[in-house]
């Protein structure tokens, strides 16, 4: 069979189980008085719509900030517009200032689900397709079945399409930005970039690795010729962009500083909820919330946040290789989720688009983190009463990534890049580590089942009413933190690093 | 093919179309839905005296027995998920958990079917070569099969239980397919008692049978060997056939409820077409009717006040006079269905040529039978459509057909689903399964050249452009509300064309000789 039909197959069988996810319910739906984030959504085109742009960000009469104030930075808030002019011209009531609070009706439903589809049409399929047509080695099947696994990430479609968000714009954008970059069109790639972090800030979690590749790569073209003038193109591009999405704030910086305020919430503590990073699994035994006050909290999550971080960026900085501009991807971001300030279940998303760039390289780990993210934000499913969809697409992906891309049948030492742990372990007996890290894998996906049905099915001890969800995202952070460390060892180790450079030159 | 591990892929591709069936628990269902949620409810709490009786609801029990002993019990793991949905006087009982149960139900008794195309899959002659799975017949026919976009809709998201039943009918086929009859015919009488509509195909069995398994032997020219009549054969095979029906029907007769049942299978008082008529022979005739109608008003040779005020497809289920042509009656219909399969039944019984010339005269009786029928659905399309996939992956000729029939047969499934929220479903499902029968059927079949005549491909093509006017445009346009029949009729019509064809076509590839070795 052809390239094109199994690839439009995947593509199509990817927006089925997308829209079939979206059927379900989403989250607050019916829970007065601040519903959840479908009506943050629809709440910002309704603030866009009707307010002047000078008032989108300001605590005013007709904007209560503090009723899903819009908190995320400008390409979001236009979005919000487009999607208002269209909501608008089918039924004014969705939009209406202050009157359609908390409106909800099935085909108002409809209309977010195809906002929601229609964003990811636009930018995030077609990016996942020729990243995995140009940038992925190996037979077109095995491209294909990248493609499938790529398409079929359950975190990312259970968040977009049940709980209600548009991370699949500025995933996309982003990945946009690897893609060009994976391609050689850096000014492209950076503008693409830009745009991820214009339209969701977190997207900062990516930052540090496309700084130090583009700036690695001008080093390398050397820093008087060539390289310089790569990096002034880089730097137009950036700065045009920013330029252009911000333009309407910037003429009164007091404005462009309130923006910047309202993304940047420090005041909100260094976790909330359950999450399954740092803070919150040493909450456990420390409580650091108590200890410490709250500024000395940001400086201590930011250095180490930044400590997690340096290594890989330093050693990108050194070989920028799109290989390691990679890992350094999935290594960054993972620091950001695990370390730094308010971070949300949801975060892991921006993880978890670098690791499913590796799910051709290194297909175990890949699936393992992948299955774990998931898993991770399996409370906050639960809450939105998405519990079959996402038995559904963690059952089809787990089950279909170790088909397709057959992690478990070549898995040695050799592909699961483990010889910096032989090293690094020398002092111990002989141990097969592959066959070790199989059986890991065995037992965490056990666990995470087990996890899984226990907290649906039993009620967990009058004392202890957080029980399932600490062990939960203590489960998952575990899990997290060995895929980081892991991550962190494969790109400074040296021999595997270099041979896949050969193989992924560009 | 005895090796285990080469076929990872079979339970790869139920898997999948399992799990994604699991994904659709939410969707739309139709009044189906109720009306089996009634069934459980009168076979779960009523005496089985009772069964054929009870009429509280309007969808009263019209499947034969077996059926209603299949949902008694279904009804006992329901009681374990909600037992209100149980009672029959809860009428148009919804709930999370009967939904789930309802859902899971369908999709579990899948797995019937999915044992069934197994069994076919097993059947299908491989070429030795042949290294790359994906352009495996077995492989491409268990794709057809078990992620049929027909069976996807009406079963899953519409609503109903013809995934167990196809198991069945495939698993008879396959049992004939490896030349075990007797298999074969228990099985098929099994299905005969869960749903009548299989009756469809019931002349082609029984001349197949009496042909090819009562006579042992032919005469050297292929015509039948008469002194070679073994009545021990015939004899088993009215022993399990009438086995099966007594097990069924004889507790009814009993208790002196026969007509009873009866009248509750076969209704007559019901119209020549469903509200929606099928693409069928019958659509073609009463648009042929319209026509003429409107012709004479405008050429003053009819007087409108004669006409009989009477709108097709206004959605109610009713008698309905013709204008201009002569009103057709169920004996007429059921006089065209016999004179359309008799043809083939007759070449069935001259010539001995093996199951798959009994299949194509399969084919042909439920494709005659949906043509000409009475009352036809839409959904009996799948009734030749499954069958034929099993020819399309052997035979370039039958892969033809089969693009023609699969393409327009779906498609005239999709006023089933008119809510806006599954239109994407079903529009992807479609393109999906489309996409997939066309570039795999064509490398199957590459050596021996083009699938699909040109004016074939220009008619599916031209589904597109219905599709876009009947699903997008028109229901925009101001004409949505004085003629909101309009683009059904218009969906069927254009379908029937194409279905008609594909019956021709079948006729022609059964005239002509075989050629090759027998593959099956």
């Amino acid at each position: 069979m052809q390239t094109w039909s199994l690839v439009s197959i995947c593509v199509l069988l990817g927006v089925v189980v997308r829209w079939g996810v979206s059927l379900n319910s989403y989250s607050g739906a019916g829970k007065p008085p601040m519903f959840g984030d479908y009506e943050a959504q629809r709440h910002w085109q309704e603030v866009t719509y009707n307010l002047p742009l000078q008032e989108w960000y300001f605590n005013t009469t007709d904007n209560d900030l503090m009723y899903w104030g819009l908190d995320y930075p400008p390409l979001t808030a236009y979005h919000s517009l487009i999607c208002a002019y269209v909501a608008k011209s089918i039924n004014p009531e969705w939009v209406e200032l202050h009157r359609s609070r908390g409106y909800e009706s099935p085909k108002h439903k409809l209309f977010m689900r195809a906002t929601v589809l229609l964003a990811d049409l636009i930018v995030f399929i077609p990016a996942v397709v020729l990243y995995c047509l140009y940038l992925t080695d190996g037979s077109s099947k095995k491209k294909v079945s990248t493609l499938f696994c790529f398409l079929l990430y359950p975190g990312l479609i259970l968040i977009d399409y049940g709980h209600f968000q548009y991370n699949g714009v500025s995933l996309g954008f982003a990945l946009w930005g690897v893609l060009a970059l994976g391609l050689g069109w850096d000014a492209l790639g950076s503008l693409a970039f830009c745009l991820a972090l214009n339209y969701k800030q977190m997207e900062l979690y990516h930052a540090l690795p496309f700084f130090c590749y583009l700036l690695g790569k001008s080093f390398q073209l050397g820093l008087m010729g060539r390289g310089l003038f790569l990096l002034v193109r880089i730097a137009s591009a950036v700065l045009g962009t920013f330029a252009l999405c911000w333009l309407p704030f910037l003429s009164d910086p007091d404005h462009a500083m309130q923006v910047v305020r309202r993304i940047f919430p420090v005041a909100r503590g260094l976790f909330e909820d359950k999450v399954a990073n740092t803070w919150c699994s040493l909450n456990v035994l420390i409580k650091v919330r108590s200890i410490l006050s709250s500024d000395s909290q940001i400086y201590l999550s930011l250095a180490c946040t930044l400590l997690a971080a340096i290594p890989s960026c330093l050693r990108l900085l050194t070989k920028p290789t799109f290989w390691q501009f990679k890992l350094a991807l999935a290594n960054s971001s993972l620091a950001f989720f695990l370390f730094s300030y308010q971070v949300h279940e949801k975060s892991i998303l921006l993880v978890a688009l670098p690791v499913c760039l590796l799910l051709n390289d290194l297909p175990l780990v890949a699936i393992w983190f992948l299955h774990a993210s998931t898993f991770s934000m399996m409370p906050l499913f639960l809450r939105d009463g998405l519990l079959v969809p996402y038995v559904v697409t963690s059952l089809a992906f787990l089950f279909f990534s170790i088909y397709l891309l057959s992690p478990l049948e070549h898995c040695s030492e050799d592909t699961l890049k483990l010889g910096a742990y032989r090293k690094l372990l020398f002092f111990l007996p002989k141990l097969d580590l592959a066959c070790i890290t199989r059986w890991k894998f065995y037992i965490s996906v056990a666990a995470m089942a087990g996890l899984s049905f226990v907290t649906v099915a039993l009620l967990p001890p009058p004392h202890l009413p957080d029980l399932f969800p600490l062990l939960v995202t203590s489960t998952a952070f575990l899990q997290f933190l060995g895929t980081f460390i892991y991550f962190n060892i494969v790109q400074f180790s040296e021999t595997l690093s270099r041979k896949s450079q050969k193989k992924k030159k560009h | 093919m005895a090796d285990a591990d080469s076929w990872s892929w079979f339970s790869a591709l139920a898997l999948g179309v399992s799990l994604l069936k699991c994904l659709f628990i939410n969707a739309y269902h139709s009044t189906d839905f109720e009306v089996h949620r009634n069934w459980l409810a009168i076979t779960h709490s009523l005496p089985v005296s009772r069964w054929y009786h009870e009429n509280s609801s309007v969808w009263t029990l019209d499947y034969p027995p077996l059926f209603a002993w299949f949902q008694w019990s279904l009804s006992h793991v329901a009681q374990h998920f909600d037992s209100n949905m149980l009672r029959v006087e809860n009428l148009d009982y919804v709930s999370p958990s009967a939904v789930l149960f309802q859902r899971l139900s369908v999709v579990f008794t899948d797995g019937v079917f999915i044992y069934g195309a197994r069994e076919c899959c097993r059947c299908v002659h491989e070429p030795k070569e042949q290294r790359d799975v994906l352009s495996r017949p077995s492989f491409v026919l268990a794709v057809l099969l078990l992620w049929n976009f027909g069976l996807l809709v009406v079963d899953h998201l519409h609503f109903q239980y013809n995934g167990f039943l196809f198991g069945f009918l495939l698993l008879s086929l396959a049992k004939h397919l490896q030349h075990r009859h007797l298999q074969g015919a228990l099985l098929f009488s099994i299905l005969l008692n869960l749903k009548h509509i299989y009756l469809y195909m019931a002349p082609a069995y029984g001349v197949y049978l009496l042909r090819s398994y009562c006579f042992t032997q032919d005469h050297r020219d292929g015509f039948v060997g008469w002194r070679s009549f073994s009545p021990l054969r015939l004899l088993t095979l009215g022993a399990i056939v009438t086995s099966v029906c007594a097990l069924s029907f004889g507790p009814f007769v009993a208790m002196g409820q026969l007509p009873q049942v009866l009248s509750r299978l076969f209704p007559f008082k019901r119209g020549l077409c469903h509200a929606y008529w099928a693409p069928n022979f019958w659509s073609l005739y009463n648009v042929l009717d319209k026509i003429l109608a409107t012709l004479g008003v405008r050429l003053k040779l009819l007087k409108e006040a004669d006409l009989p005020q009477a709108s097709m497809t206004g959605g109610l289920v009713q008698e309905f006079h013709h204008s201009v042509l002569p009103s057709v009656t169920p004996s007429v219909t059921l006089v065209c269905t016999v004179l359309s399969i008799l043809p083939a039944l007759l070449l069935l019984w001259g010539t001995s040529r093996g199951p798959r010339a009994f299949l194509r005269v399969l084919l042909i009786c439920s494709l005659g039978s949906f043509l000409f029928g009475w009352h036809v659905h839409e959904k009996a399309v799948l009734l030749a459509i499954l069958p034929l996939s099993i020819l399309a992956v052997q035979n370039r000729e039958d892969a033809g057909t089969f693009l023609v029939l699969t393409t327009t047969g779906h498609y005239s499934l999709f006023p089933l689903l008119f809510t806006p929220a599954e239109f994407p479903i079903k529009v992807l499902l479609m393109l999906t399964f489309t996409i997939y029968s066309f570039t795999a059927l064509r490398k199957l079949h590459s050596v021996q050249g083009r699938l699909v005549h040109p004016l074939e491909a220009a008619y599916l093509l031209g589904l597109i452009g219905v599709a876009i006017t009947c699903e997008v445009a028109f229901p925009l346009s101001p004409w949505q509300q004085r003629l909101p029949f309009l683009p059904l009729l218009a969906t069927s019509v254009y379908c029937s064309v194409g279905i008609c064809h594909s019956f021709l076509r079948l006729y022609v590839s059964l005239l002509r000789p075989e050629e090759g070795p027998h593959q099956l």
